[in-house]
Formats: C-alpha cells, sequence, structure tokens
C-alpha cells in the first residue's frame, strides 16, 4: 500500500507541479486542483497508514489517529473553496482582459 | 481564563458577519459600524499590550481543553506589540476609505473586518494549524480587498497573487503534514519540546519541513525569488487596501520569528534553524538590494512605495537572520515605523493623485497640481520620516539596528544594504518631491487656480495621513519606554523554554496526564 500511495503522490503533485508552470490559467487552475489532492493524500497518509482499523477508540485494538483525518477536513474545505473562487477569477480576468494567459497578455502574440 | 483575550478575534468576526448579513444597510451605518469595531479593537489591544507588559505570557484554552490538547491562545508583548499595530493602522485605513473609497465595491467594511479578524488570529495562535487557518482567513479576505473596485489593473494582479498564495498555501500543508508525521503534534510549545528532544535520524526531515516553512513565508513576507508578485498587486489595490497590505508583509515575519526561533529554537544550538538561517541572510540582503533598485526605477509613488516595502523586509529579515536578541529588537522597532510610513505613502500617493490634474501619481506626466503648499509640505514630513532622518522613529530605529550589529559577524554587509538602500530612498523620493511641487513654471498658475476651486482639499484623509506621521514622530519622541518594551519581547522570544512551560507546564508537571 505504501508503494501505491507513494507513487499516487508523486503523479498528483509532479503533474500538478507541471500543469501550474503552463502559461494558461485553465491549466494552471487544473494544477492547483491536483496540487491540492495531492498534498490532502499526503496530511491523511501522516496518520500512517493500517487496513482495518477505524479512527473510534474501543472499537479494535489498534485504532487510527483521527487527528490527520480532521485536518485533511479542514484543508479540503479551504482547497475546494478556494478553487471555486480562482475558476471565477480565472474567468473574470478572461474577460475582462480579453486573454486567458496568466500575465493577461500573450508575450509572443506578435511574432505568430 | 481571561475572556477579553479572544476579542481581538471575536470582535471583527461578529462585525464581519453582522456586516454581510445586513448586507442592505446603508454606507453611512457600514462605515460606523466599522469604524467602531476598529476603536474597539484598539481599546483591546491596549489592554493586551498592558497585559502582556505585567504577565509574560497569558493563555487562552479555546474549549477549556489543556494543552497540548486543543487549540491555545498565547498573548506575550511581541504579539500583544503586532495586535496593537495593526489595529491602529487598520483604524486609520478604515477611516480614510470611509471618506469614499469603500463605494468602489461592495461589502469593503465586512471584508476588513474578516482581514482583520484572520491577522489577529495568526499573531495570537499558539498552533500551527491554526496558524494555517488563520492565514487563509486574512489570505481570502485579502483576495476580495486586492480585487475591491474592479479594473484591468486588478484582475491581472489579483490572479497573480491568488495563484502564488495558493501555491504556498499547499506548500504549508505539506510543511504541517511532515512536522505532524515527526512528532504527532501540532501545538507551537509541544512541538518545540518534542523537536528538541528529536533523535538525529530525524534532523533531515525536521530541516525539510523547516525549508518548506521558510518558504511559505517566504511568499508572504516577499523574500527574493517569491517577491514578483508584490509590486504589481501593491500597486493595483486602493490605497486604504494597500495601506493595510503593509501590515501582511509583516505577519509573514512575524510567524518566521515564531516558529523557527520558538518552535524550533528549543534544541541546543537549534540545528533546524542554521540551515534556514543560511538560506535566508544572503537572500535578504538580495531582497534588499533588489528593493532599492526597485524605488530608484519606479514609475509611479504606488510602485515606489511598494519597493519600500520589499527594502524593508529586507532589512527585518536580514536582521532576523543573524540571531540575535539585540538585533531582534531593534528590527521590532523598525518594524513598528516602516509599516506605519509605507502605509502613509499608498494614502498619501492617493492623495496626491487626487489633486493632480493628470497622471494621477505618475511621476513621467507634469501637471498642475492643487493645494500644492499642504500636500507638499506633508510629503516633505513623510519623506524625511521615510528616509530615516532625524528627528523620527526611522532614525531611531536604523540607528538602533546599525548600533547592535556591529558585535556580530559580516555586519559591515548589513551596514552597507541599508545604508545604500537610505541613500537610494532619498533619491528617489527627493525626484518624486521636487518632480511634482517644485516646477511652478511648467503650472500655467491660473489653472491650477482654477482646479484648486473646483476641489476643496478633502480635510478628514489629509488629517489621517498627518496623525500616521505624527505617531511615527512620537514613536521617536516617546523611545525609551517603546523600546523597553520591545527588548523586554525580544528576551521572551529568544527563551523559547519559558514559552514551553507557561503552555504545557501544568501537562508536564501532571506526568502527561490530563487534568478533568
Amino acid at each position: 500500500m505504501e508503494l501505491v500511495i507513494a507513487i499516487t503522490l508523486g503523479v498528483l503533485t509532479s503533474t500538478g507541479v507541471y500543469l501550474i508552470l503552463r502559461a494558461r490559467t485553465f491549466s494552471v487552475v487544473l494544477g492547483l486542483t491536483l496540487l491540492s489532492h495531492g498534498v490532502n493524500l499526503f496530511l491523511f497518509s501522516m496518520g500512517r497508514l493500517t487496513t482495518a482499523s477505524p479512527a473510534v477508540i474501543g472499537l479494535v485494538e489498534e485504532y487510527t489517529d483521527p487527528l490527520p483525518q480532521a485536518l485533511v477536513l479542514t484543508a479540503i474545505v479551504i482547497s475546494f473553496s478556494m478553487t471555486a473562487f480562482v475558476v471565477v477569477l480565472a474567468l473574470k480576468a478572461a474577460v475582462e482582459l480579453r486573454s486567458d494567459h496568466v500575465d493577461g497578455e500573450d508575450p509572443n502574440e506578435d511574432r505568430q | 481564563m481571561n475572556h477579553l483575550m479572544i476579542m481581538p478575534i471575536v470582535i471583527p468576526l461578529l462585525t464581519g458577519a453582522f456586516l454581510l448579513v445586513m448586507y442592505r444597510y446603508n454606507i453611512g451605518r457600514q462605515r460606523s459600524l466599522g469604524i467602531g469595531s476598529c476603536l474597539l479593537l484598539v481599546i483591546f489591544a491596549i489592554w493586551a499590550v498592558l497585559q502582556a507588559g505585567v504577565t509574560d505570557y497569558t493563555l487562552y484554552r479555546l474549549g477549556n481543553w489543556q494543552p497540548p490538547f486543543g487549540i491555545v491562545l498565547v498573548l506575550d508583548r511581541l504579539s500583544a506589540t503586532m495586535l496593537l499595530l495593526t489595529a491602529l493602522l487598520s483604524l486609520f485605513c478604515v477611516l480614510y476609505a470611509s471618506r469614499g473609497s469603500d463605494r468602489e465595491g461592495s461589502h469593503f467594511h465586512a471584508l476588513m473586518q474578516f482581514q482583520l479578524m484572520g491577522i489577529n488570529g495568526a499573531f495570537l495562535t499558539g498552533d500551527l494549524f491554526n496558524l494555517f487557518v488563520f492565514f487563509e482567513v486574512l489570505l481570502i479576505a485579502s483576495y476580495a480587498l486586492l480585487l475591491h473596485g474592479g479594473g484591468r489593473a486588478r484582475s491581472r494582479a489579483g490572479l497573480h497573487y491568488v495563484i502564488i498564495n495558493l501555491a504556498g498555501s499547499a506548500l504549508f500543508l505539506l510543511a504541517l503534514g511532515l512536522l505532524y508525521g515527526l512528532t504527532g503534534t501540532l501545538n507551537m510549545a509541544d512541538l518545540a519540546r518534542v523537536i528538541a528532544n528529536a533523535p538525529e535520524s530525524d534532523l533531515p526531515l525536521l530541516k525539510a519541513a523547516s525549508l518548506l516553512l521558510m518558504v511559505v513565508f517566504g511568499i508572504k513576507a516577499a523574500l527574493l525569488p517569491l517577491l514578483f508578485w508584490l509590486p504589481r498587486a501593491y500597486s493595483a489595490a486602493s490605497a486604504p487596501v494597500a495601506a493595510l497590505f503593509a501590515i501582511m508583509t509583516k505577519v509573514g515575519f512575524y510567524a518566521m520569528v515564531r516558529v523557527f526561533l520558538v518552535v524550533f529554537g528549543l534544541d541546543e544550538g537549534a540545528p533546524a534553524n542554521d540551515t534556514v538561517m543560511a538560506w535566508l541572510w544572503p537572500m535578504a540582503l538580495i531582497t534588499l538590494a533588489l528593493g532599492g533598485i526597485g524605488v530608484l526605477g519606479a514609475a509611479s509613488l504606488r510602485t515606489l512605495t511598494a519597493y519600500m516595502v520589499i527594502v524593508s523586509v529586507g532589512i527585518l529579515l536580514a536582521t532576523l537572520s543573524r540571531n540575535d536578541e539585540q538585533l531582534l529588537a531593534a528590527s521590532l522597532f523598525y518594524l513598528l515605523h516602516s509599516t506605519i510610513m509605507t502605509a502613509v505613502f499608498f494614502l498619501l500617493a492617493d492623495l496626491i493623485g487626487r489633486y493632480r490634474d493628470d497622471g494621477y501619481d505618475r511621476f513621467s506626466v507634469i501637471s498642475p497640481l492643487s493645494h500644492r503648499w499642504v500636500l507638499g509640505s506633508v510629503f516633505l514630513v513623510a519623506a524625511i520620516s521615510m528616509a530615516s532622518l532625524p528627528p523620527f522613529s526611522g532614525f531611531v530605529s536604523k540607528a538602533w539596528i546599525l548600533q547592535s550589529s556591529t558585535p556580530l559577524p559580516d555586519y559591515l554587509w548589513l551596514w552597507g544594504a541599508i545604508l545604500i538602500s537610505g541613500l537610494l530612498i532619498i533619491a528617489a523620493l527627493s525626484r518624486a518631491g521636487s518632480g511634482w511641487f517644485w516646477r511652478p513654471e511648467e503650472h500655467s498658475a491660473a489653472k491650477a487656480r482654477a482646479v484648486a476651486k473646483t476641489q476643496r482639499l478633502d480635510y478628514a484623509r489629509t488629517a489621517t495621513v498627518c496623525v500616521m506621521i505624527a505617531i511615527s514622530f512620537s514613536l521617536a519622541l516617546f523611545a525609551q519606554p517603546v523600546m523597553d518594551y520591545l527588548e523586554a519581547a525580544a528576551r521572551l522570544v529568544y527563551q523559547p523554554s519559558g514559552y514551553v512551560d507557561a503552555v504545557l507546564g501544568d501537562y508536564v508537571r501532571q506526568g502527561g496526564e490530563v487534568s478533568p
């Protein structure tokens, strides 16, 4: 399971970083979303990976740490709302600036 | 437990929520609610400063959970000073905005209150994840405030600002996850205790976490490779918003002091900190140099002020990275001075821009200016204070920084950077001032008089700026008690064991058992 989680984390983070470095706002927003998924997964796995042990005391011998789950919940709420905000902002900027480039203008526009 | 302590968070929260619900209130009522809340915040901040002067650490346990469980708010001299600074600054910004800037869009006062809640919370909290949450609160409010009023420039600057801060939040969470995975706690005092006793094998990961945190706070504070969002964002925002943002970079500085000197500082010799400080020192110096060049090259007063913010950040972080108690006290004094004065210049750029016929605050445009004498004298006095000439607070703070850095190694670098950047600021400000106020032959005097007749000087706005400059002057006048207070604050920061004992004392004495 560790390997699966590690590979997933790596793929999510690297695609996220790659997309954030793109020049169009749409791919940047996608990149931010993927990065925040990766971060949430990482935060979740910091409570150590075990199977068949719920985060409730008394149910089983070894219970999982409930705190990372609470942290992830907070992080999900924040990142979800921020994604919604940045989508609206990107749309507003694209309409106002008549360009979906992150700088509001395409630096190579004249050469094309 | 003293419930007054949570008031700096609760008051803006309730005011902001009330203003959101009562969005049909006319602008007059919104203004009076906003100003009233800021006045209350000033009163509570004064109480906090006095309280912190009596008791070193005042705790507030939310939900009465014993630390390290649950969230604890910690009030000491450092956080009390920051609270008072924020409260005063916000009062002036809201007063200035109430003369008309708040009409450009809706919900200005509500957003301002949420912003204040986030800032105050970040100063008070004693829990690292709670710090993240308050950072998000202040960031979300600042996104909306930056875009307040709309327009192409704001959308463009806002996009950069939001994207880099979202990436920063992701890194913050990574660092928190790493720290929690290593230590099993997020309470700052408990973290300090566990990190001090951490096995050697955890050190690389701890270093990684502390460097991640440095990047995060570097984005907030505008440290060198991460500062390019700042000039555009600060010069696009409306004047009162930009003036309030003057405190935002200082939140990053405050977080660095708390986290690196307290959380990572308890360990003998603080090995996790050495890497951070080694990175911070050169980058802060280059930030300072870049700020100086930007000041000289700026095309408008707002951009110039944004680069002065960067200069102040460079000085603060360079002094922080020298890791010295006296120097930290001196840089806290400089923090007070630079926050107030950069805010003054953001407001002044707007004030002067209103009375210029053309060009707003751009230097390249020569245009007649009404009320030349009043605005010119205010600008001159403000420029003297900003350029750190006597008799204002800038002189006291820079002299203190230079004096207390002399016993340290490499102090000449700091001297050179601070003095040269100061010279560049003097040059840029005198060029700006002489271009605007000393070109009578290029104004047609009759035209300027005609403009002056139609446009009366806004006394409330001018008075707000003058009172802020007077605060800078009185900081120099009453420098001794302020310096004593800040020295005590720095001494507490450099005794992290006192912090840990104040928060966790009961818990440790009970042998790690929770009292009912």
